[in-house]
């Protein structure tokens, strides 16, 4: 694999970086404000895209921006895994954009300049993680990522959404200085150096003992993945506008999370070094708890959302899985879903706020009969959910396919089964949202003292076009990675090497 | 051109003495700010002297020469020849950026201070200058009598800035920051002259001065005496744990001023006196003391923190959290390798940046309000939006977040701390969490949620004087965040040194293998 020394990583980080400031200027102008965002989205994710032909050809992109301290540097790498992550990023920022415009000016809601400008941080954090060089990079960008998130969450301002917003601060700093920043020091003291290496970055030092200590705190150390049991802070984040759950929460902010996870087991410790620790099959256990264990909460909640979070932690934990499980074939799924799980969740995320905007109904028992009158975002919906599923010829089909030959390469039929009960659960918590949304008569009624919205279908719309057209893209491009996954699966394979 | 006055400036036994015109020319203001009566002229003259004071300090910054060891900018002059007494100054590695950081707060200082102060402003003006050119005399001075000397009079306008101008316990306060730093330091003096004779029994010649001690050689036993005696002055001063307990009182009861000055620089010499003479002139005996130092920091670190958590009244939560940050310092000088030490003083650097700020914010909300009580305030956000931004950055480097300062100096204090021993760096990352939460929730508490105090409805912004201090502030938060290399770099040669005669000693010890020292507590690189 030969390394070229290139900016364009850094360019992608600058640009959206750019777009945060930028948007500031144009308080008053919302068009052009929200045009300036789409406008970011689009020179970014092609900036991203340009790199992809030389890094399928297996280069890496290399650049030291500079010298943090002596010996610790600031430096962005564009490789394979990278850019799986950041093409997905960088992709859904503009679909999102365009989304964001329809459903905070149907909501209007306030403070929306802020909204889009820490939109612009968050995403250019995830991409300076996607291209970070070292762990330190990494580090600092997972923290103002944590940061950046901390306002958009807390949006609405109110004493729920803080609650929320501050449970969100408490689990991803709490953990982040706490374990992530023992585990980068015990790192640099072992090895001497945080940059990542296929392999490993070790190179035979350190003793089993202090290395599995490190991983154990590198894993505690990464709220942001979901694992059991610091998964809390994300059911207690979708108080945010949907728009920040569809892109942070499903996408941006808990993929950096698997992201960071993947980058220590193949680029930290490296498949051998793992194996050899043993340390490979024990996590591909513990994460197997939080795959059945998140879905089951899941089938309890009765607000979309929730579930939708809910589902978010266990498919989370399918990507460490597979990844845990150090097959070739495991691999690939673990990679590929990184993008097959964002397309099909942001779906299922963009049509809980159209139904919002459009009914203000949050509740899954509400939904009754709701699918003739918003067949579009509906239909897009049932996509969603297939591909959560796993049902082909949809995008998750693809993941579940390699996962199982993993577990089956891997010798591990347990964790076969894990894969099956949770495909039945995800049927069970999903398929009755459709099965209600177009089969169940809708019910009318009357606005009543605890604060439930009256309901008369008659008055349903579908929602504006800035909403249904972005849900639509995604639900077909989730149709579209399950049919044609060569991209990413030539990514993957450039992983894996 | 640059280079001709460089070496000029920068040669031994310069013609033009930038240092000492830099220590007396605010003590020299004070001198003539005494004569006179007119307040704006008495501003005008002190603003002057303070700026010209930092723009001198400016001189050795730029034209430093990186990595070397050797004292820069020295003057050295005869004083007390038949004692071995000599005004002797200058800078390097480990004092430049203090003495930086100090004409550097002396301005913002200064700036608070324009209005507000409602009685005897002459006076207060005066103990600020003269305060001034004690703290930098101590930062520059490389004879160990002067050093004392000026270590001893700082605490004359200290003393009467809490006295003064302090709160209702000032009297209390004031009486106690005095009588504890004096016990401890007389023990350091004693420290001191066994230093000095122990150079007369070794040479036959007296000298105070640090680059003859640095020659003497001193016994084992003579080391862990002195390390001990002279512990007892830096200890008070930085506090450590548990001889901390002067701070909150003395915190609590000055002025913002004051604080901010105590926090800032006066601390800061505590823990650069260890640094100074304790590592380099008495090596084994920190190799000795290094667990029980590193013991104190830690506890510094977490009982600071918990009891920060536990303050009602704003400058009191601050003031613990300085002895938890200090802890840090002190766990970073005493893992005596190059990490730990390079973090702990770039550290010293941060603390006195970022709690400055904070007490500067502190003293905003008490010059508007009158009070230090938390629950007065909440939701404050909303009312004094440049306020709760500004505050917020410092915040954020007070808990060393990714890209302030902070962030530098505890990462390479936690390194070094781990490469020296990982059971004593490990509660330390207990610190770092509580350091989080003391100062967010803090945040949390002043700043948001609902405005539901019906006083500070008409609660005012900054005006343009206290932007330009939290302005100054940020800068150098950030700048020193993102792109520490160059303050790091001129760190470098003074650590080699200290670290090569650890390393020497660490080697002698090993080979002698003398008893009461475990092959664990040996130095390694």
């Amino acid at each position: 694999m030969e390394a070229v020394e290139s900016i364009v990583p850094v360019l992608a980080v600058f640009l959206s970086m750019l777009a945060a400031g930028v948007v500031l200027k144009f308080d008053k102008t919302p068009n052009i404000r929200d045009g300036i965002s789409v406008g970011a989205g689009v020179l970014t994710f092609f900036t991203v895209i340009s790199m992809a032909p030389a890094v399928l050809a297996g280069t890496t992109f290399k650049y030291t921006l500079f010298t943090f301290v002596p010996g610790l540097e600031i430096a962005f790498m564009a490789d394979a895994l990278g850019l799986i992550f950041a093409t997905v990023a960088s992709f859904l920022w503009i679909i999102t954009s365009c989304y964001s415009i329809g459903y905070m000016r149907t909501a209007k809601e306030k403070n929306q300049t802020r909204f889009s400008s820490c939109f612009a941080v968050s995403v250019s954090s995830a991409l300076a993680i996607a291209f970070s060089g070292n762990l330190l990079t990494l580090f600092i960008f997972y923290e103002i990522l944590s940061f950046a998130t901390f306002p958009l969450v807390n949006h609405k301002g109110t004493q729920t959404s803080f609650e929320g917003a501050k449970k969100y601060m408490i689990y991803l700093f709490g953990t982040s200085k706490t374990f992530f920043l023992a585990a980068l020091i015990i790192t640099y003291n072992i090895a001497g150096t945080l940059d990542f290496a296929p392999g490993g970055l070790f190179a035979g030092q350190g003793s089993p003992m202090i290395l599995t200590v490190t991983y154990v705190l590198f894993i505690a150390g990464i709220a942001k993945a979901g694992i059991m049991p610091f998964h809390a802070w994300l059911p207690a984040a979708m108080v945010a506008p949907t728009p920040v759950s569809a892109l942070l929460h499903a996408v941006a902010v808990v993929k950096v999370g698997v992201f960071s996870v993947l980058r220590i087991i193949f680029h930290v410790f490296g498949v051998d070094l793992m194996q050899s620790l043993n340390l490979g099959i024990p996590t591909a256990y513990f994460v197997s708890f939080t795959i059945i264990t998140a879905s089951i909460y899941a089938l309890t909640r009765d607000n979309l959302k929730a579930r939708l979070a809910y589902s978010t932690v266990s498919q989370l934990s399918y990507i460490i899985l597979g990844a845990a499980l150090l097959t070739p074939n495991s691999m690939t799924g673990s990679v590929i879903h990184i993008a097959n799980h964002a397309f099909s969740k942001i779906t299922l995320f963009f049509c809980a706020g159209s139904i919002y905007v459009a009914t203000h109904k949050i509740k899954i028992s509400e939904l009754n009969g709701i699918g003739r009158k918003m067949p579009w975002t509906m239909t897009a919906f049932a996509i969603g959910t297939l591909s959560m599923i796993g049902v082909p010829p949809a995008a998750g089909f693809i993941t579940k396919w390699y996962l199982a030959l993993g577990a089956i390469e891997a010798g591990e039929i347990l964790i076969l089964f894990v894969l099956l009960t949770s495909t039945v659960l995800n049927a069970a918590y999903f398929v009755p949202i459709i099965y209600k949304a177009f089969f169940h008569k809708p019910e009318n009624r009357a606005a009543d003292a605890e604060g439930n919205y009256g309901i008369h279908h008659d008055d349903i719309q579908e929602a504006p076009y800035f909403v249904v057209v972005p849900l639509v893209v995604t639900a077909t491009l989730s149709l579209l990675i399950g049919l044609f996954p060569s991209y990413f699966l030539a990514l993957a394979k450039g992983v894996i090497q | 051109m640059l280079n001709t006055l460089g070496e000029i400036l920068a040669s031994d036994q310069v013609g033009f003495p930038v240092l000492s015109l830099m220590i007396f020319i605010p003590l020299a203001a004070a001198v003539l700010i005494s004569l006179m009566k007119d307040e704006k002229q008495i501003k005008q003259i002190a603003l002057g002297a303070t700026v010209l004071s930092f723009v001198l300090s400016l001189i050795p910054l730029i034209l430093f020469q990186n990595g070397t060891s050797d004292i820069q900018f020295a003057e050295r002059y005869a004083w007390i020849a038949p004692l071995g007494i000599s005004y002797h100054v200058g800078v390097d590695g480990v004092s430049i950026l203090l003495v930086v950081l100090t004409t550097f707060l002396a301005i913002l200082t200064l700036g608070f201070s324009w209005k507000g102060i409602n009685k005897y402003f002459k006076q207060y003006i005066i103990c600020l200058l003269v305060l001034e050119t004690t703290v930098i005399g101590v930062f520059c001075a490389l004879d160990l009598f002067l050093f004392f000397l000026l270590w001893e009079i700082m605490l004359i306008p200290m003393y009467f800035l809490i006295k003064t101008w302090g709160g209702q316990r000032r009297d209390y306060a004031s009486l106690k920051f005095v009588l504890y730093t004096l016990l401890g330091s007389v023990l350091m003096l004693v420290g001191f002259v066994i230093l000095y004779l122990n150079h007369y029994a070794a040479t036959g010649i007296y000298s105070f001065d640090f680059l003859d001690l640095l020659k003497a050689p001193i016994s084992r036993t003579k080391q862990m005496w002195i390390f001990t005696l002279i512990f007892f002055g830096f200890a008070f001063k930085v506090p450590m744990f548990p001889f901390h307990t002067w701070l909150p009182d003395a915190h609590v009861e000055a002025p913002t001023t004051g604080s901010v000055l105590l926090a800032g620089v006066l601390l800061k010499m505590g823990t650069y006196g260890f640094v100074r003479f304790s590592l380099p002139l008495l090596p084994e005996a920190s190799l000795y003391f290094m667990p029980l130092m590193s013991i104190l920091g830690v506890i510094g670190i977490i009982y600071g923190a918990l009891l920060a958590l536990a303050q009602n009244d704003m400058k009191k939560l601050i003031a613990y959290s300085s002895i938890s940050h200090l802890g840090f310092v002190i766990l970073g000088i005493f893992a005596l390798n190059a990490n730990g030490i390079q973090g702990g003083m770039i550290q010293m650097i941060n603390h006195g940046i970022s709690t400055s700020g904070l007490f500067f914010v502190v003293g905003f909300l008490y010059n508007r309000r009158h009070t230090r009580e938390i629950s007065e305030y909440g939701g404050l956000a909303k009312q004094v939006p440049i306020l709760a931004g500004f505050y917020l950055v410092i915040t954020l480097s007070s808990l060393a977040f990714p890209g302030t300062n902070g962030f530098v100096g505890e990462l390479l204090i936690l390194i070094g701390a781990m490469e020296n021993s990982w059971q004593l760096a490990a509660p330390a990352f207990i610190g770092v969490l509580l350091a989080g939460a003391y100062l967010l929730w803090l945040y949390q508490r002043l700043m948001m949620g609902e405005l539901n105090n019906p006083k500070n409805k008409n609660l005012l912004d900054l005006d343009r004087i206290e932007i330009g201090i939290c302005t100054a502030l940020v800068v150098v938060i950030l700048w020193m965040g993102i792109y520490p290399f160059p303050f790091l770099k001129m760190m470098d040669g003074s650590i080699q040194f200290i670290t090569d005669r650890l390393d020497t000693s660490a080697a002698a010890l090993t080979e002698n293998s003398l008893p009461g020292i475990s092959s664990k507590l040996v130095f390694k690189k």
